[in-house]
């Protein structure tokens, strides 16, 4: 069996008691169990628990959080994904795969720093950047780069 | 009556002017005088390699009042990254994260 990576977040209705996290918590480790997988951390502290929804969704205007990141196969987060449909109390879920995510930016991250020493090496100068080296006043010059006024946006 | 016509024009050419007038000042800052900052894309000038869905703080700078992803053509983005931000956006619209409409 195939060991993959996911990423789950379910929001429960704000007003959830902590019994109902708990319990929804143990519903997903249980599936998780059963299938053979585990689960490798479970957040619901801040960022995530209780916080404001971008909409309101039922009448509500915030939810409560919960990341669950669970290592296992595809058939068992199918059955997490079947089971959370059919749960009342939650708002919303969302799984989602991250390891095919993470050995992307993994190979950019490492092809961007190779092909950097590669030049720096055909510079002359040593692989890696030394402390003190470089441009610095113009980095912190350059954060406001992004920053849109709305003026321009309407255009 | 005979007020009627133009002053019903009136305002349609005073419209078409303020067009003109809009054109000019594009073009007079496009000329000379402002300098347009090249635009970068984010993403590549801060290296960042995962566009994360929860990353909202990240999301909410390309997703205006409106609600909608800020086009390439505004952000300076590159079109790899452009697609990402689209996917990591639609995910975090899925979770309430960001609007899909605002007001």
């Amino acid at each position: 069996m195939s060991k993959r990576s996911y990423e789950l977040i379910y929001v429960l209705k704000p007003d959830a008691p902590e019994t109902e996290v708990a319990d929804m918590h143990k519903q997903v480790a249980d599936i998780v169990e059963r299938l053979g997988g585990t689960i490798d951390k479970s957040e619901n502290a801040a960022p995530w628990g209780r916080r404001k929804l971008a909409y309101e969704i039922g009448h509500h205007k915030e939810g409560f959080y919960v990341l669950e990141q669970i290592t296992g196969s595809g058939e068992l987060m199918k059955e997490i994904d079947r089971r959370l449909k059919v749960t009342e109390g939650l708002l919303r879920h969302l799984i989602v795969r991250v390891d095919e995510a993470s050995i992307k930016a993994d190979r950019a991250r490492t092809k961007r720093l190779d092909e950097s020493r590669r030049r720096r090496v055909a510079r002359g100068l040593p692989p890696d950047r030394q402390p003190g080296e470089g441009p610095q006043g113009e980095d912190s010059d350059d954060s406001g780069d992004m920053m849109f006024d709305s003026s321009e946006a309407e255009v | 009556m005979a007020f009627g016509g133009p002053k019903r024009g009136g305002p349609g050419g005073a419209r078409g002017k303020a067009g003109d007038k809009d054109k000019d000042k594009d073009k007079q800052r496009r000329g000379g005088g402002f300098f347009r900052r090249r635009k970068v894309c984010k993403f590549c000038a801060d290296k960042i390699d995962d566009i994360n869905y929860k990353d909202v703080k990240l999301l909410s700078g390309f997703v205006p009042e409106r609600g909608k992803v800020l086009p390439r053509r505004i952000s300076g983005t590159c079109a790899k990254h452009q697609r990402g931000l689209r996917v990591a956006i639609v995910r975090a619209r899925q979770l309430a994260l960001l609007p899909y409409a605002a007001d």
